[in-house]
């Protein structure tokens, strides 16, 4: 109730907005594309929100809205958000972007925070995990622990995130494995247990022993502890609904960038940025490696991922050739920022085309 | 393209499993048409027995009770459509689409709480010698419970539609409420059974959706179903092995598509997600292009109110 | 005992009575709604129906979302007085935003006042055509058009989903499936004529279309035609009146004006065509039709009023953290009520004493 109490001051005293930050907590809001209990990507952004409140303690307010669509739907919520007096807006779908930028121009006192977009302005900023480096990692595991060679891929939608993901842990697993080989099934929705299941049986139905998904639900990994086969649960730990399925799973862990964005919002040090972290800086961990794990092929995952954070090693060294065999990176040439961007192209041996 | 990948077992499986949710609702809708009600409410239905279902199969940790709790709510809520179609007299196309939307809407806010959440698992049939049998084996004797059940339910539609007497009864209700009427039946009574039917079985097939199929709950996961239903009674001609057949064919379409994507066939995975749709109108035209077969079998009192004077 | 009698003529008070009668039961049941989920109904209540009336940024959301619905009830209207049931609006929806963003698209950058016009009339004929699907298999095979309208909607979807992975996809979007900003292109650009009352180019299309309505059906014989094969449909074809042209000309109108909406829709609110485009506006539609009980001006206010409960909605789901969905049911009850009561219109209830 205070928190509603607090937001209806915040609109009242619209025009003062930015005096409400001396003496009022600073408001921090959140909107999320999909439920907070999908227990994937969603849930996670929303334990960042719970470690910011729990760390800031009453210096801070928090509020979010979940399942918000992404298109005209979303700029009506991040309007009213704002017009309540926040100070500072986390939008966490790629679908938001335009919705952002366009009530950032309204709104030049607030704060925005972006995920996964790549369109910025003076209080706009955006962040991203290189969860591509978190793929690498499960495809060397994939290609050690599958028996019929077959890695069933569910990709949501052929956005270069995605097939960023396809690629590194294709690579990585060739790279243990030259026999294995990947199919992809695309669902175009980010959270739709019914279709991601769907996909996992099919996928298992012909000949996949080892799941990855790009979706938000643990439907895939449901389906794999039912039918007996491994997966990689995405975006938070899914051991819950796969103990014994779930291999380890790449977690996208919000809270140190989510801590660092609003102390410097409430320092008045923020300034625009774009971010993209990975391993090192902590945004992209892991769950636990299950207990059936060989010891050789655990130790190679953790060295692996320890060599990622260093620096020493990245997951697209060449020499790696595009799909249609044409070469892309050189012996010892490292893939750069805005080709990992823009991907939008298979690695050579990934069979199947992307969406057109 | 390796087409050798596809494997038809599982192929048969996959489809019996897609196929079910949406046999089961049909089966229940054959049976609300054939007395002479048009409910397009079956989506809402189906949805309100998916939550129902599953919120009472976590609440008891027994899927079964789920079942049962899911046949209860879909009933309640054709109950609804029930009231004010035949005792309030509203218009059956409004009412049932009026259904669909708040059936929709209520699931997703009761199953705010239950996302995310396991459910108990459903255990299949697996008589180890049995469901070794080559072929047929995995086919016929590895499924859960509520395949069977819609199996069984096709043949029981079929003899209380064709050799028991109340069937020929809900049938001369369907035929003409007036006669049916002046004959001294209760057609309120029979409609209102007959919609309370369609719902419980509408709920199964929404339950089998979060129970077994996925399993979890999500808003709107039956995606569609309810409608694929509707289309399903009318493309059977109101007759349950056709109805049996029908959707064992868009369940198999359904299927069939995920697989040629892996398969890599080369048609953009969007095209393929038409086909089923696309393959649904046009076994749609097809039987109903057949004016004498389609009249002779739907009910002449479909759509129309009742109400009795007198 | 209380029993149903027929009045003699539908009584013109309950005709106007029983819309306001839903809406104070729909605001009675919502509120106990809302107590049960453990929200302030009182509060809840005034968000949804009282505040977008009376906060000024509400105002102005209400026709910018009531538009397209009025549009496409009254559309619809015309069908269903006809018994011909056009569920599909959504499908045509769509592709009439595809028709006329692909004109948009195929001209993007030349200027010119007629660049609106063509656009909104390429959607219009998109939508005509998507209906005239169901009309012809309709008129020619007998398939039921509820059936063929609504799967035609699925494939709809799927259709914008090729499109905006494929041939609409905008090339400097880094791959993501989705076309070019028509928000950039200052001659597709939908004008907004009065700011204050959010009324833009698609909101007097919409009003509009009210009238021309209203006039087709009072003074134009196809609105005779209509009104009577709707009523009594034996006697319209003996009084020579083509049942199949009447079924084409329904659906062709609500094919067109749907097509139309989503044109406008895609040039104002939404900016550029997305996978998450639809939003369900042509199944609202039918609701807005028959709360307008099938009459122009009743849809215009029901139109309004259903506006009000999606802004209403998204504020109530921001200030008090109750689920989205929550307004469906409030939207399925308004309708659910105003089909119970309509009764009242027809019948008179009465006691009589039964006879032993």
């Amino acid at each position: 109730m205070r928190l509603i109490k607090t937001m209806a001051a915040g609109a009242l005293a619209l025009g003062l907005a930015t005096a409400a930050q001396a003496q009022d907590p600073y408001k921090v809001g959140f909107i999320y594309v999909g439920p907070i209990g999908d227990l994937g990507w969603s849930y996670q952004h929303d334990l960042g929100r719970q470690a910011v409140q729990e760390h800031f303690g009453d210096a801070v307010e928090t509020s979010y809205v979940e399942s918000v669509p992404e298109g005209a739907d979303a700029e009506r919520v991040i309007t009213q958000m704002a017009r309540s007096g926040v100070d500072m807006i986390f939008t966490t779908s790629f679908g938001y972007m335009d919705a952002t930028i366009n009530v950032a121009e309204e709104f030049p006192n607030v704060r925005f925070e972006h995920a996964t977009g790549y369109r910025v302005a003076d209080n706009v900023s955006t962040y991203s995990a290189r969860f591509y480096e978190g793929r690498h990692v499960i495809g060397l595991i994939a290609g050690r622990m599958t028996e019929t060679n077959t890695v069933g891929y569910i990709a949501s939608f052929p956005i270069p995130e995605v097939i960023r993901g396809i690629n590194a842990a294709y690579l990585a697993a060739k790279s243990v494995n030259p026999e294995v080989e990947f199919k992809v099934v695309w669902v175009f929705t980010w959270f739709d247990p019914g279709k991601e299941a769907e996909a996992a049986n099919a996928l298992i139905d012909q000949g996949a022993d080892v799941i990855m998904q790009h979706t938000d639900s643990p439907a895939a990994m449901t389906i794999a502890e039912e039918r007996g086969v491994m997966a990689f649960g995405q975006a938070s730990n899914m051991a819950n609904f796969g103990p014994t399925a779930q291999l380890t799973s790449i977690m996208d862990d919000w809270d140190p960038y989510y801590i660092a964005r609003v102390q410097a919002g409430i320092d008045g040090s923020w300034v625009s940025t774009e971010t993209w972290d990975g391993i090192g800086p902590g945004m992209v961990a892991f769950a636990p490696f299950n207990e059936s794990l060989p010891a050789e092929v655990v130790a190679e995952a953790e060295a692996a991922r320890d060599a990622i954070a260093a620096g020493t090693m990245h997951p697209f060294t060449g020499p790696i050739n595009r799909q249609d065999g044409s070469p892309w990176l050189a012996a010892g040439e490292v893939a750069d920022d805005g080709t990992l961007a823009t991907m939008d192209f298979y690695v050579e041996g990934v069979t199947g085309d992307i969406p057109q | 393209m390796d087409f050798s990948s596809i494997d038809p077992i599982s192929l048969i499986v996959s489809l019996m499993i897609a196929a079910t949710p949406i046999l089961l609702a049909g089966l229940g809708e054959l049976v609300v048409e054939k007395s002479g009600v048009l409910n397009l409410g079956v989506e809402g239905m189906m949805i309100i027995g998916a939550i129902a279902g599953f919120a009472m199969a976590v609440e008891t940790e027994n899927p079964y009770l789920g079942m049962l709790a899911a046949m209860g709510a879909g009933a309640v809520l054709a109950l609804l459509f029930g009231i004010l179609t035949q005792f309030l007299l509203s218009n059956q196309v409004a009412t049932g689409l009026a259904l669909t939307l708040f059936g929709l809407g209520l699931a997703a806010l009761l199953g705010h709480s239950y996302t995310g959440i396991k459910p108990p698992s459903v255990d299949k049939l697996n008589i180890s010698f049995l469901t070794d049998i080559p072929v047929l084996g995995r086919i016929l004797f590895n499924h859960d419970a509520v395949v069977y059940f819609s199996i069984f339910m096709v043949f029981v539609l079929w003899w209380f539609l064709n050799r028991s007497r109340a069937g020929l009864v809900l049938r001369a209700v369907g035929e003409s409420h007036d006669a049916a009427h002046s004959l001294g039946y209760n057609v309120l009574l029979i409609r209102m059974l007959a919609i309370m039917f369609g719902g419980a079985m509408a709920g199964l097939g929404g339950a089998y959706f979060s129970l077994i199929r996925v399993p979890q709950w999500t808003e709107g996961m039956t995606a569609g179903a309810g409608w694929i239903a509707l289309a399903l009674v009318v493309f059977s001609s109101w007759k349950p092995g056709r109805l049996l057949i029908g959707a064992y064919l868009f369940g198999g379409i359904s299927v069939l598509e995920i697989n040629l994507q892996i398969v890599g066939v080369g048609i953009s995975p969007a095209y393929l997600k038409m086909t089923p749709y696309l393959v649904t109108i046009i076994v749609l035209v097809i039987m109903s292009s057949d004016r004498r077969r389609a009249s002779l079998n739907a009910p002449a009192s479909l759509g129309r109110s009742f109400h009795a004077s007198h | 005992m209380i029993r149903l009698e027929r009045r003699k003529a539908p009584s013109i008070q309950m005709l106007w009575l029983t819309p306001i009668l839903a809406v104070l039961l729909t605001m009675f049941f919502g509120g106990i709604l809302f107590a049960l989920l453990g929200k302030d109904p009182v509060a809840a209540i005034h968000m949804i129906f009282i505040e977008p009336f009376t906060d000024s940024y509400s105002q102005r959301q209400l026709m910018i979302k009531g538009g397209p619905l009025i549009l496409i009830a009254v559309g619809l209207s015309l069908g269903f007085k006809a018994g011909v049931w056009n569920i599909g609006a959504e499908g045509q929806f769509i592709m009439g935003a595809i028709g006329g963003g692909a004109v948009g698209l195929a001209l993007y950058g030349t200027p010119g006042i007629w660049v609106l016009p063509l656009m909104a009339t390429a959607g219009a004929l998109s939508g005509f055509a998507w209906a005239m699907i169901p009309a012809f298999l309709r008129v020619k095979f007998n398939a039921n058009e509820i059936l063929v309208s609504l799967m035609l909607v699925y494939v709809a979807e799927n259709f914008l989903r090729a499109m905006v992975t494929g041939v609409l996809k905008n090339p400097d979007g880094r791959g993501f499936p989705e076309s070019r900003s028509l928000a950039d292109y200052a001659s597709a650009e939908m004008p907004m004529l009065i700011k204050s009352a959010g009324l833009n180019v698609g909101g007097l299309v919409a009003l509009g279309a009210v009238v021309a309505a209203y006039a087709l059906l009072a003074r134009h014989r196809l609105g005779y035609q209509i009104k009577l094969t709707g009523q009594a449909p034996r006697a319209a074809r003996f009084s020579g009146v083509n049942p199949g042209f009447i079924v084409a000309a329904a659906l062709g109108i609500s094919g067109a004006l749907a097509g139309v909406a989503g044109l406008f829709e895609l040039v104002g609110p939404a900016g550029k065509l997305t996978t998450n485009f639809p939003l369900g506006y042509g199944f609202t539609a039918i609701i807005v039709a028959f709360l307008g009980r099938l009459h122009p001006v009743g849809i215009l206010l029901a139109g309004i009023l259903m506006a009000a409960t999606y802004v209403g909605g998204e504020t109530v789901q921001f200030q008090l953290q109750v689920p989205a969905a929550a307004i469906r049911v409030f939207q399925g009850m308004l309708l659910f009520f105003l089909l119970a009561v309509d009764v009242l219109v027809a019948y008179r209830i009465v006691r009589k004493k039964e006879a032993k």
